[in-house]
């Protein structure tokens, strides 16, 4: 039965590095419940061993009662079987109990530690500098979630319990062999290495194989993922025939190394139990003779031949286990490798405070949420600390920057914003806009010392804190399953019902909400996709204007309104800004014409700046752009 | 619906029969040994048979085991080839009819759904036949085969089996029932988790931006909670198996330990008897277990056929059976006749209603509309992407529905809004246009398209990997290989739907430039967003709300129409 939830994706199989350290650390995030580990440890125990005893038992009754019994019929001994049976009836009881019992708590163990484990990466995820994200993929990230997971969530219900209960098993048998007669264990120990030979031979072509088929299986998930996002333009292209074909050879190739895979896990079963057969017929063959010259009892090859037959399901247990235990290793390597980044740098140690000022603009901390907001920033050198009333000057000084080595996307970037003042950037694709706007809210970092928030260094600003005194309206909008109520309050968690709706307003977004079939309380479902474009950005800006920052930053959060509606809107967008500094980034020169002041960037340079008027003066870029009839795009 | 399915076995219907033949053989050698085995203990170790007996004996059993090993090694590389023969046919079957979808049937199914379809609901398929193969017939033989040598061996003894069999068999039916709809609800609740982390994962620099990590991290463990919380609810029932399973085989192997050996003690039982009746009983009940599994294998597996079947059921609505093969597109013209078109193909919800329309070969069309006014809906009408509801659309003089639908896509080249690159190199790509085209041709397209000098200053040229879905290039780059991609078809009429959104607007007027002097034979139609991009046409096209409201040139339009003329003053503000 496949796993629940097993997800089978292309992932090739790997074998864990450091098979040793990951095991340890499975282990350490089952520490909490150490209690219960014991528990089903001595659970396995006696559940194996009931199976061994039982057996055990079947000797005694044969030579103990049953032959004596045949020979001559004794009250007494009959007595004695009697009570030999309600023995092993009890015992067998503790065994299903125990069974029962581990296998419970095995589960709570096991959900339990997975739970922490995602969780735990989960937790990481969130703390990870954006630079991680847009150097992985989101499908790798995902199927550590899902493929990684599973397996070992698989690993854990299954294989852990299993393997231990088969070890024990097959260890306890073997003793008991070698109890009741060494000579027939000799034989036993010679058809194991027999058994051994074949599943060393079978286990490994079969795991040669099953990597063969998780690649070829990558390469046609990925070919009909890819053919099947893109069918509108194999359409267009008329392809279906040449996809078509390719895929014919994939699929082939998969389906060539699937039936390679298959068999040999398929024929394992079969032979390690026949093999086992072939065992009994030997042992009963050489345990018959021994038994006739009377040198071991009948009840003792009866016994000896009942533990050959539960020897080879045990190893067969353990070898087909052995894979999906490597698999799951490996993907726990992998979660643990994420669990390891190196988070975000949060390093700063102003913070942000509400604060009361007097007329004497003396700043004092306060407890309870005024409106006012400050920067406390203690100084270490002398221990005092020095509050800064927020306002929102931002400043650039010769700002350089790469998203890699030796490849600047920002050269020299110098600016300077009041507070309240609106500025735009203007530019084409790549030339560096948004990267400015990355920059202020430490996206990504800058060597020390280039830009500073109300004259603060930022990288001395604690990082939650300087994001919550910006609020970004962002180029992709990107919504949350929930309520549009829900998603305007994610600007401001603990935001009003009448806060939201005035947010809405002002962002022009209230009254398509309220046409929304359960107004505010529409449920939004899979990134928003039952609005426009437009609507959604309408939602990103009263997300963002419900935060009530004293800085903006409007990142072509127009683009998708159509000019109509974006004219319509401006009225709102002007009280949003009102009185905060903004950063508006913008493909139409419309939107930017009343900034105080138009930065023109080029290959991340600023090559021109100045108001709309000075730009249009001085017959620049800016200039060719807006009377050229041309938009940037 | 299975019925359906079957048919994918194809060549492989041999091994898909010949498995569960070779089981038989299997199950009647493992339901002998055990008797042979009896034979061993009562003739030959201890009553009359002596040493030769037993050896005798023991070879049969080995060469029944060999004989066993054989069929059983047999019937699972059969079953491997059949179950995964299958999959494959099931999957090259799936794969060709999505490949047939018209945009209709495109639409209609989610494209994440669909890859689910090809490939998770492929393998769960795939995994329940080869089971069903393999054990379906097995299991039952079985099952049957150890009743009937319990049977001879004694009748009497054998009523443990009927009080055995009920018990455990209502249990193992009890344990399915009860664990097949909270499995389901914890792959729900698993989906959804997964579906918040990738949401999360999207949305990663919003909830950055506002500082939210906490906030999520919240989110993400109650959903993690909630799915530990289901597993739990879910694999508690199916724990029960092993106890309960372990519960009545102890329970038989007491039951048979105590009256076998009554008879045993009267002589009516020899002792090998009675251990070769433990073997049928775990025979017996193994059986049992396995067909609870085969059991729960379907359950599971039904919906993903349903879901596969869904896909092979589907009609494609767009075919060209009845087109003429001999009928060639003559030219760019292009004409609607009373169009009225439907995506949901019902009449009283009309995208385009009643659309009269003539372009000639050769003009330059623009169009221009606000979101949602229909502008896609109404080109794709002229490469036949979907079937009008009402009137006709023809090309060359003739119906659409008239030419065989390559040819006509052939010469009508689109490029698409929302447009697709696929791994592979830059040349790769283009060649999508024209698999024969030279490098020269491919050249000359690139320059068209203002793609050229871009794919120079990589540092393998034309033959940079573009990695899946075009990572490699930015959003303009990728539009402008798009639009040479389209170019080399070579096509009569060319229709780029706001193809250049991401493309600067300098570079954005020189592709139309380059389309003016190199293709002033090609009828050309922009849908724009920009009036810029529109103002040079031979006429332009103001739609809105699914209809036409104008069709002029800009001089004219900046005279008659509204519409027109408020789009281009909100883009031209500040021309004081």
């Amino acid at each position: 039965m496949p796993g629940p939830g097993s997800r089978h994706s292309g992932r090739p199989v790997t074998k864990p590095k450091n098979a040793g350290a990951t095991i340890k650390r499975i282990f350490s995030y089952m520490s909490g419940s150490k209690a219960l580990l014991f528990l089903v440890a001595i659970g396995i125990l006696i559940s194996s061993s009931v199976q061994i005893i039982g057996t055990a038992f079947l000797k005694r009754i044969i030579d103990d009662y049953l032959e004596p019994l045949i020979k001559n019929y004794d009250a007494s001994v009959m007595a004695a079987f009697a009570y030999a049976i309600l023995t092993m009836l009890f015992i067998y009881l503790c065994g299903a109990a125990a069974t029962f019992m581990y296998s419970r708590l095995m589960l709570r163990v096991s959900t339990s530690t997975l739970y922490k484990i995602r969780t735990d990466m989960y937790a990481k995820m969130e703390a990870l500098p954006i630079k991680y994200f847009d150097t992985h993929s989101h499908g790798d990230l995902m199927s550590h979630y899902t493929n990684d997971a599973d397996a070992i969530r698989e690993m854990l219900s299954n294989s852990v319990a299993n393997f231990f209960a088969s070890a024990i098993t097959v260890i306890g048998v073997f003793a008991m062999m070698v109890v009741y007669s060494w000579q027939l264990t000799i034989l036993v120990i010679l058809m194991l290495f027999v058994m051994f030979n074949v599943i060393k031979v079978i286990g490994g072509k079969s795991g040669a194989y099953f990597m063969k088929q998780q690649v070829a299986l990558g390469k046609v998930n990925g070919y009909i993922e890819e053919m099947i996002e893109g069918q509108k333009v194999v359409k267009v292209f008329c392809h279906e025939d040449a996809s078509k074909q390719e895929f014919s050879e994939l699929n082939g190739n998969l389906c060539e190394a699937a039936t390679n895979a298959n068999t040999f896990a398929n024929i394992l079963m079969p032979i390690m139990g026949n093999l086992s057969h072939v065992l009994y017929a030997i042992t009963a063959m050489a345990g018959g003779v021994l038994a006739i010259y009377n040198i071991i009892t009948l009840g003792t090859v009866v016994a000896f031949l009942q533990y050959t037959r539960s020897f080879s399901q045990p190893i067969t247990q353990i070898s087909q286990q052995f894979n999906s235990v490597l698999t799951a290793l490996a993907g726990a390597e992998r979660i643990f490798n994420l669990i390891d980044e190196e988070p975000e740098v949060n390093d700063g140690y102003v913070t942000l405070v509400n604060a009361n000022i007097d007329e004497d603009g003396n700043i004092t901390e306060s407890n309870t949420r005024t409106g006012t907001w400050a920067w406390k920033h203690p100084h270490k050198a002398d221990g005092t600390t020095t509050y800064v009333k927020v306002e929102g000057k931002v400043e650039f000084d010769n700002v350089v920057f790469g998203y890699e080595e030796n490849k600047t996307v920002l050269n020299g970037i110098s600016l300077y914003a009041k507070p309240g003042q609106k500025i735009a950037f203007v530019g084409s694709t790549g030339a560096g806009k948004t990267t400015i706007t990355n920059l202020i809210n430490r996206f990504y970092d800058v060597p020390d010392g280039k830009i500073r928030y109300d004259g603060i260094n930022i990288n001395k600003i604690k990082k939650d804190d300087l994001r919550r005194s910006l609020s970004m309206v962002l180029q992709d909008t990107h919504l949350f399953t929930g309520t549009v109520m829900d998603n305007i309050r994610y600007g401001k968690l603990d935001a009003t019902e009448q806060e939201v709706k005035e947010a809405a307003k002002l962002a022009n977004a209230d009254s398509f909400i309220r046409h929304l079939p359960e107004g505010y309380q529409t449920m939004l479902t899979s990134d928003g996709a039952n609005l426009s474009q437009g609507q959604r950005q309408l939602l990103a800006i009263a997300r963002a204007a419900v935060a009530n920052p004293p800085v903006l930053i409007l990142d072509e959060a127009t683009s998708s309104i159509d000019t109509r509606t974006e004219s319509l809107i401006e009225k709102g967008m002007d009280s949003l800004m009102k009185g905060r500094t903004v950063f508006v980034i913008a493909h139409r020169l419309s939107t930017v014409r009343n900034s105080h002041a138009i930065m023109v960037l080029e290959n991340g340079e600023i090559i021109e700046r100045g108001n709309h008027d000075d730009l249009i003066a001085q017959h620049g870029k800016y200039y060719q752009l807006y009377t050229g009839m041309f938009e940037l795009a | 619906m299975i019925k359906k399915l079957m048919g994918c076995l194809g060549e492989y219907k041999k091994y898909a029969i010949l498995t569960p033949v070779i089981m038989i053989g299997e199950v009647i050698m493992e339901v002998l040994i055990p008797f042979v085995m009896a034979a061993i203990i009562d003739t030959g170790i201890q009553g009359s048979g002596g040493t030769a007996y037993t050896v005798k004996m023991g070879l049969l059993m080995i060469l029944m085991a060999l004989l066993s090993l054989c069929f059983g090694a047999l019937g699972g590389k059969f079953a491997a080839k059949a179950g995964m023969g299958f999959a494959k046919n099931i999957r090259k079957r799936l794969f060709d009819k999505v490949q047939d979808f018209s945009f209709y049937n495109v639409d209609k199914f989610s494209t994440a759904s669909l890859v689910t379809r090809l490939t998770t609901d492929v393998t769960n398929t795939q995994n329940a036949f080869m089971m069903i193969i393999r054990m379906g017939v097995r299991a039952p033989f079985m099952l049957v085969g150890a009743i009937i040598m319990a049977l001879t061996i004694s009748p009497d003894l054998s009523v443990v089996f009927l009080v055995a069999v009920p018990i455990l068999g209502i249990a193992l039916v009890l344990i399915v029932t009860q664990a097949y709809p909270r499995f389901r609800e914890m792959l729900r609740r698993y989906d959804a988790m997964n579906a918040s982390v990738q949401e999360d994962l999207t949305n990663i620099r919003v909830v950055k931006a506002f500082v939210r990590e906490d906030y999520e991290n919240k989110k993400f463990q109650e959903a993690a909670d909630s799915v530990r919380k289901a597993q739990i609810a879910a694999e508690k029932i199916v724990l029960l198996n092993m106890p309960i399973m372990q519960l009545t085989m102890y329970g038989c192997i007491v039951a048979i330990l105590w009256f076998g050996g009554n008879m045993v003690i009267g002589n009516t039982l020899a002792i090998g008897q009675l251990s070769s009746f433990i073997s049928y009983i775990t025979q017996i009940l193994m059986s049992l277990m396995m067909l609870s599994m085969i059991f729960i294998m379907i359950v599971i597996s039904r919906a993903s056929i349903s879901r596969i079947v869904e896909v092979l059921d589907e009609d494609i609505d767009i075919k060209d059976d009845t087109a003429d093969t001999s009928l060639k597109v003559a030219s760019g013209d292009i004409e609607f006749q009373n169009v009225s078109f439907s995506y949901a193909k019902k009449d009283d919800n009309l995208t385009l209603e009643h659309i009269d329309l003539r372009i000639h070969s050769g003009e330059t069309i623009g169009i221009i509309g606000g979101t949602g006014s229909a502008k896609t809906s109404l080109v794709q009408l002229i490469p036949r992407l979907y079937d009008v509801q009402q009137g006709t659309v023809l090309v060359g003089g003739h119906d659409v529905r008239d030419y065989e639908i390559d040819h006509l896509r052939q010469e009508v080249a689109m490029v698409l809004q929302k447009n697709v690159l696929f791994s592979g190199t830059i040349k790769d790509n283009l060649r999508w246009g024209n698999k024969d085209a030279t490098d020269e041709e491919i050249i000359e397209a690139c320059k068209a398209a203002q793609a050229h000098d871009f794919i120079l200053s990589f540092p393998d040229g034309y033959d940079t990997d573009l990695g899946q879905g075009g990572v490699n290039v930015s959003g303009g780059q990728k539009q402008r290989i798009c639009i040479a991609r389209a170019l080399l078809k070579k096509p009569k009429i060319i229709i780029l739907d706001d193809s250049t959104s991401a493309v600067d607007t300098a570079t954005d007027a020189k592709i139309r430039q380059a389309f003016k002097e190199k293709l002033s034979d090609t009828t050309t139609i922009i849908i724009a967003q920009r009036i810029s991009s529109v103002k040079d046409a031979d006429r332009t096209i103001v739609i809105d709300d699914g209809k036409i409201v104008a069709f002029d040139t800009h001089d004219a339009l900046m005279k008659s129409n509204e519409i027109y003329r408020e789009v281009y003053d909100s883009q031209q503000k500040g021309d004081e």
